[in-house]
This record gives C-alpha cells, structure tokens and sequence, in this order.
C-alpha cells in the first residue's frame, strides 16, 4: 500500500471519565448549532460561527415578494431583483461590478411570490469592503434608466424565446387554471404588456414598501464572531426604515376538479394533477407531508415510482411534494410517458393513490419515510454554508424556533398509519385538476 | 409546474467573481490498495455529513460500436441488486437515514454516490464494494428497464429543441472519436441492448483496479482506510486494462453548419464550436490559457461579451463563451448568442465575432487579465463551501491523469497565463475555417405560390 499523503490518526484521550460515557454513546459527529444574535443596533439574526472555509455567507430576506406588484405592473419584483449590482450610491453600473471584483464577494437577489430575498459571499478577510458594497446596495440602488432598460430587454427576450413554447403556455394555463385572479397566477417574470409600463419611481416606490427591519430576517454563516456579525447586519440594515408598507394579500382558493389538455406533436405526454393541499398550521400537517413523501418523494422506492417507473417502466420518474404558499396549499405530483402510455400512467398513479386512502401505508415503508424524513434534515438543510443561511432565513420567515429541528422531529416521530389513511382519504377523496401536454392529448379520455 | 420549493437562495451560485490569497489547500488523503483501487479522503467537519462516490475509469466513450447507451444502461442496472444486497436494500438503508444515492453517466466514466450521515459509510462501502463485482442480473428485469431509458431519453432529448441540436452538433464536431456518439445512446440502438451486452461491459471495466474511490466530509481519513480495506480491499484485483486509447481526431479540415428548425423555437441562436485540447492533452499551459480566454470573454457582467453585445449594443439576449476542458480526450470550446428580438442571427453572429477578433488584434490589459484570473480562482475557494462539489472536482481531475498536487497547483497555473497566451490560444484554436456553427430556429416562412 502506498500512502502519498498520510494523516496520523487523532490521538484519543486514555482515561474516560465516567461522564464521558454517555456522551460516547451518541455517535461522535459533527454539529451543526443555530445561535440566535441581536446586533447593537438592535436586529435580530441566526448564525453559525465556523472557520473551516475562510469565506463568510449571509442570506436575508423581506416579507412580501412579487404577490405585491400592481396587476398592471406584473414583474416589477422580479425586475427589481436583477438590479442590485447595477450601481449603488455614486457608483454606476460600471464602477459598482469593478468594486464587487475587487472586494471578492458575489451578491443575488431574487423574488420569490411572498418574500424577497438577497444573497452574498465573500473572503473572510475583505469582509469589510464586502459589507460596504452591500450596504449600498440594499440601501441606495440606483435604477439607472439604461440598467432598467437593458434588464427589462433581457426579460422580454426571454419570454419571446418560450413564445412558442408548450411548456410554457401550458404552464401559464396551469397557474392560470388553479389560481384563478389570485396574485399566484400571475407570471412573476411579468408579460411583454406589463414590463414595459415599469419606471424606476415604480422600483424606488417597490424598494421603499419592501426595504424595512420589521420584516427583514437574517442568517450568517462562516469565518467571523458574533460582535463581528452584529457590526455587519448594522452596517447593511441599520439604515433601514422600521416599517414596510405591504398591500393585503387575501387567500387564494384553488380551483380543483379541471380537466387541461394541450394537443401538441411532443414525443412526450406530461402530466401534472394538483390535489388540495395541508397548511403548515393544520393539524394533519406533518401526515400530510410523511404520505406525500411515501408516494411521491425523490426516493425510487416512492409508490409511485415503484408503480409507474419499476414495475411498468412507463416513465423515468413520477415526482411531487406540497405546495405551501403564504395564501395557497396545494399537493402536486408531475410525469412525463410515451404519448400513448398516457391514459395507463394517470390511471396507475390515480389507483396508488386510491390505495393509500383505502389501505392506508405499509407499515414498513412509512417507518423508513418518517427516518428518511428525520435524517435528510441535516444532509440537505446542512451541507454547506449556501444551505445553512438558507434554512436560518427561511425557519424565521416561516416564524419557527430556532430549535425547529428537535419538535419537527417529534412531530414526524408521532405520525400514525392512521392519521396517514385519514389525511389520504381527506386530499384524494377530491377531484384533482388535470393538466396533459402531448400528441393527442384529450380531457375526455382522463379521468 | 407550478412547484414553490424553498430553494430560497437557489440563484446564488451563479457568477464568481475574486482575489488571490494564500489559502491552505484541505488536508487531502490518497491511498492506493493491494487491489489497485484508489482512495481519496477529503474531510470536511462542519456538518455530520459524508459524501461517497466511486468512479470507474469507463464511460459512454468506451461502448462498443453498435452497442451506444450501454455504459449508462449498466449504470441503470447496477441499482437491481446482488444476492447479498438485493434490489431496493441500498436505497432503503440510504432513504432510511435521510441519505441521497444516485449514479451518473458521462463519456469517461461512470459514477455511483451516496450522501449519508457518517456512521453509515461502512454500509456504503460494503454495498458499492459487493455490486462492484457481484451483482445479479434477472432476465426480467430488463426490458423494463430500457423503457424507463428511452423515457429519459425522449425527456431530455427528443422534448428539447436544443438538445436535438447540440446532439446533432457534437455528431459533426467530432469526425472520429466517439465522443460524437450520445452517452444516453441512439435510440436504435439502446433498443437493441440485451442483458449479455450489459454484463460484458460490466466484467470488462468494473473492477477494483479500474475504481476511484472518493468520500469527502465528517470523517478521519485513517478509519475511512481501515472501512475501504474492510470492504472494497476484499476484492481481487481484476485484469489488467489496456491501455486507454480510444480512436483520436484527424486534424478538422472544413467548417461545417448544422441547422435545426423546430416549431417550439421562437428566438434564434447560434452556437460556434471547436474541437480543442483538454487540460489532459494541453502542453504549456494551454488549458489554463481557454480558461482564461473564456473568463475574459464571458464571465460576469464585466465581460466582454456581455458589455459589447448586452450592455453597449444592446443586440443580443444572451451571449457567451465556455471551455470544456475536463475531458479525458479532445475537450471544445464554445461561443454562443441568441439575439434580441429586432435583430438578426447574423449581425449578432457577425459582432460576436469582431469582438473574438478585436481580442487578438487588439490589447488585453493587466487589469482586465487579473480580473479574469482573480474571478477564476476566487470560484474555486467557494466551491470549497460543498464537500459534494469537492469530491467532484478530485474525481475529475484524477480520472484525467492528474494529481491531487495538480489541483492544488491549479490557481498558481491559472495565475501564470499571461495576454499573449490568452491571444495565442485564440488564434491557434478559433479558427472560423474549421468551426462546427450550430443554428436553433424558427420554422421557415413556407412559401406559397
């Protein structure tokens, strides 16, 4: 055996203490501990302290997203999140990209339907010109007429490259169909007739509303202390207004029971059914979301996998998962098959999930779900800093603990085949919509 | 399709810009057992998390004439389970503890991982080892099989204009070498593989001489090499591989343009591409000169391409540049636009060009240079953040003949290119003589009479 690189072996400590003992018979790994900090100035945040990787993240986000633009002005969120590095302060687009170059960070925005959200990266040991940059950048923008200009071209651009695209009418169609003249149904990127009625007073007006400490949520992660963290969020925060001003955004009520189909010549027939779907305030939350996972996970042992792709090999995957907006649940499950498959896979997964309310769970198969469930936690909430910031801002929007992870899994422990069954029977005993995209595709021949 | 996840931060990883400092390289293990198999330990001790891929020295690139799609049919069918693990064993233990495990395809070898917590690595190791060199194939299985295959293959493929395309582009990039073959194969012949294809090909290549092992995360490296001797240093060694030499390509000696019209295109693009070294072929540094020249041409808003074209002109919607260098033979290199709408694929192709040409004619500064490098490297300290891209980045470079010495050199290389290396790679390489132009577009106007 050759060893090119040998590392010796940590030495471990020769007595134990009695104590110890207990500590030894958990597994000896790593954690991976939310800290909850109030900077000086007085803004909450969640951190992690860790010097494995000199490079610090933060993630924040501020209630209210593109559900708030004006229906005439649809995209306005989503323009406003392309220009953040498009000058700030006295910098213009040019100087301000040279001065992110030169400070090694990376900043991105995006707007999600509920919330707006904002990201960086930087050297741990440039943080401060990092911290500058982005300072301006939340609080000065500058929606420089040619910025606006030139992003809203790329938008429009991208929209006229889908124009012909089924997938995407036929996504529109979808949203359309289910959200009705709910905000959800909106396309957030917006339309060739709203964006071009955008002004930047539309985007200074969205930047003030949005822009305010009430809501903002924050989550740091990397190489730097809890005082050096608290002089950051000041630095980029402090500035901020107290109070958003965000227009009220009713429920939406989904539209089920609507049978879609889109005859195009594609080699292939997508399907997508969306059921009623569970609050995460609904006591049948945490069955919901086990039996959701038991049927439709990312796992090829999911029931429908095993239905429709192993047993018949009708397709290369059936995925699904719960929708939950601020104003809208749904439960959604997507395939795509051979044209002429497609009437047999939508009964095969429409039979799977007949079961489910009938027979309830096996049992086997929901004990390895609620482990499955239990352990991905930490291997996907945690896994690098991008992941951690993440899962910080997105537990404090959601108005989680900070030690969510230890009731998430009593809740998950305390699920029964029972509650299972009931909550099957509750979201499947209704008419899902139906959406088919495909050669001959037909609602008559459905359902 | 209306999916809200919480990927909150998903647009992140998008640009990477900058600066050079002496950062420690992780404190990466290399162990080669009695078998030959090969074991690389990278920790990684933030999170109880631990990353397991195997890697074996054999891809689509390696499928014998007539039989394409055969390395990643056997990939598919690896997952069908052994007498001591049987089908469904691995991913119910790896579902059970919240684990991901996936394999993939590409021309050059064929990957199998798990992301576990790190108690369950010697499972991993067992069950990877085991399926290495015993794993049952029932008859039955595989005609079920092949149908979910020409399922993926009509879903990524034959479902997207541009896949079509750039399938029917690499078939003319490449004259000789069967990097021109898909990986997922041609759906003629994927139809016709059979359980005995499969099986040659896995007694051929699968083999613990012909494996890489990589496990990055919460883990000493000394007890990761006492579990791979426990499992994977059970197994004998296999025969002796050949030499791999795959049929090379001739010098190019025309430019050829593939044309594809498909209803579901409404902007047209265009997609210029050469066939050029890998950093595995490249002498003198001039893998990390593509880099570079891709870097200045198209990384960021600062790019060249980007500020002539988006920013200045405002003519295209989209533009750029990239090097595919990791590969074990030819690597490409390609540039990229779709206009705006108002104007044409050709003024926008043409400007495109004249600014390749005002790069080799004209100056790179210093500036400009370092900014490109600073960018490069900077990425590659971020990426250190994902233990799963680390292991990736390890696997590649090892399965191409390199060193894990070579990845830690790498920024230094990236940092000695110099202007004249950037032009000089672009003369000698982007040649419009023997350019393979692809163009994406709308259907023709039919003409009526």
């Amino acid at each position: 055996m050759i060893a090119i690189l040998h590392r010796t072996r940590r030495a471990l400590p020769a007595l134990l203490a009695p104590l110890l003992a207990i500590a030894l018979a958990l597994p000896a790994q790593a954690e991976v501990a939310f800290k909850s900090i109030t900077s000086p100035g007085g803004i909450e945040a969640w951190m992690v302290e860790d010097y494995t990787v000199p490079i610090v993240t933060i993630g924040f986000a501020f209630e209210g997203g593109a559900a708030q633009d004006p229906d005439d002005k649809v995209g306005l969120a989503s323009l406003m999140s392309s220009l953040f590095d498009e000058g700030a302060g006295d910098l213009d687009s040019d100087a301000f990209q040279t001065r992110l170059d030169e400070a090694g960070v990376e900043v991105s925005f995006s707007a999600g339907f509920d919330f707006f959200s904002g990201f960086a990266r930087m050297l741990a040991d440039q943080r401060e010109d990092a911290t500058d940059l982005l300072a301006l950048a939340v609080n000065q923008p500058r929606f420089d007429q040619p910025a606006i200009d030139r992003m809203r071209a790329q938008v429009l651009a991208s929209i006229a490259s889908r124009a012909q695209d089924p997938g995407y009418a036929a996504g529109r169609l979808w949203n359309q169909t289910l959200f009705g003249d709910h905000p959800y149904a909106r396309p957030l990127e917006g339309t060739p007739e709203s964006l071009p009625t955008i002004t930047a007073n539309d985007l200074r007006e969205l930047h003030h509303a949005l822009f305010a400490r009430e809501t903002l949520k924050v989550g740091i992660v990397g190489a730097l202390d809890e005082k050096a963290a608290g002089e950051m969020i000041d630095a980029i925060f402090g500035n901020l207004p107290e109070k958003r001003q965000l227009a009220e955004i009713g429920p939406a009520q989904l539209s089920f029971g609507q049978n879609l189909a889109v005859d195009y010549p594609l080699p292939q027939t997508s399907i997508n059914l969306a059921y009623p779907g569970i609050g995460e305030t609904d006591p049948d939350y945490f069955p919901a979301y086990v039996m959701t996972e038991m049927l439709a996970g990312g796992s090829l042992l999911s029931e429908l996998n095993v239905e429709v792709r192993e047993k018949r090999g009708l397709s290369y995957g059936v995925s699904g998962g719960l929708v939950n907006l601020d104003q809208a649940e749904a439960l959604t499950i997507g395939t795509s098959t051979r044209p002429d498959q497609a009437s047999e896979a939508i009964k095969v997964i429409r039979e799977t999930l007949a079961k489910m309310a009938a027979e309830g769970p096996d049992p086997k198969a929901l004990e390895r779900t609620k482990r499955y469930l239990i352990g991905a936690y930490p291997i996907s909430q945690l896994r690098s800093s991008v992941a951690i910031a993440s899962t910080m801002v997105v537990q404090q929007l959601k108005g989680l603990p900070i030690d969510y992870v230890e009731e998430r899994h009593k809740q998950l422990e305390a699920v029964t085949a029972e509650q299972i069954q009931a909550v099957a029977k509750r979201i499947f005993g209704a008419e899902p919509s139906l959406l088919q995209v495909g050669p001959g595709a037909d609602e008559k021949e459905a359902l | 399709m209306h999916r809200q996840t919480f990927a909150l931060l998903a647009a992140l990883l998008v640009t990477a810009p900058a600066v050079a400092q002496q950062i420690p390289s992780p404190d990466v293990s290399h162990f080669i057992l009695d078998n030959g198999l090969e074991l690389v330990v990278i920790p990684d001790r933030r999170a109880p998390v631990v990353t397991h891929m195997v890697w074996y020295r054999t891809g689509a690139a390696d499928d014998p004439a007539g039989q394409s799609g055969v390395a990643h049919f056997l990939e598919h069918l690896m997952f069908k389970g052994t007498a001591k693990y049987p089908a469904g064993t691995l991913e119910g233990m790896v579902n059970e503890l919240g684990g991901e495990t996936n394999a993939f395809t590409t021309a050059d070898v064929t990957v199998y991982f798990q992301t576990v917590p790190p108690d369950a690595l010697a499972d991993m190791m067992d069950i990877e080892a085991d399926r290495m060199r015993n794993l049952v194939l029932a008859p039955e299985v595989i005609d079920a099989e092949r149908a979910v295959i020409l399922d993926e293959r009509r879903q990524r493929v034959e479902a997207q204009p541009g896949s079509i395309l750039a399938e029917q582009v690499t078939a003319t990039l490449y004259q000789n070498h069967p990097y021109r073959i898909p990986v997922i194969g041609w759906a003629h012949e994927i139809e016709t593989l059979s359980r005995e294809d499969a099986l040659t090909f896995y007694d051929r290549y699968y083999a613990p001489n012909n494996a890489l092992v990589i496990v990055a995360g919460d883990v000493d490296a000394e007890e990761v090499k006492e579990m791979a001797e426990a499992s994977y240093g059970k197994l004998a060694r296999g025969p002796d591989l050949p030499p791999r030499q795959r049929p090379q390509e001739p010098p190019a000696a025309s430019s050829r343009i593939v044309t594809l019209e498909d209803a579901r295109v409404s902007l047209p693009s265009f997609a210029r591409n050469w066939v050029v070294p890998s950093y595995r072929q490249a002498k003198d540094g001039e893998a990390e000169a593509l880099d570079v020249l891709s870097a200045i041409l198209s990384d960021g808003p600062q790019s060249r391409l980007y500020q002539a074209l988006v920013v200045k002109a405002g003519i295209a919607a989209q533009v750029g540049a990239s090097y595919g260098g990791m590969a074990f033979d030819a690597g490409t290199f390609t540039v990229f636009g779709t206009p705006r709408p108002g104007t044409t694929l050709d003024d926008l192709e043409k400007a495109v060009f004249a600014e390749v040409d005002n790069l080799i004619n004209g100056d790179i500064s210093e500036a400009e240079l370092e900014r490109a490098k600073t960018r490069y490297i900077r990425s590659t300290i971020f990426a250190r953040d994902d233990q799963a891209a680390m292991a990736q980045t390890y696997g590649v470079w090892l399965t191409t003949d390199r060193s894990i010495e070579d990845v830690a050199l790498w920024p230094e290389h990236i940092r000695a290119v110099t202007a004249e290396d950037v032009k000089a790679v672009a003369i000698k390489y982007l040649r419009p003589s023997i350019a393979v132009t692809g163009y994406l577009l709308p259907p023709a106007e039919e003409t009526k009479p």
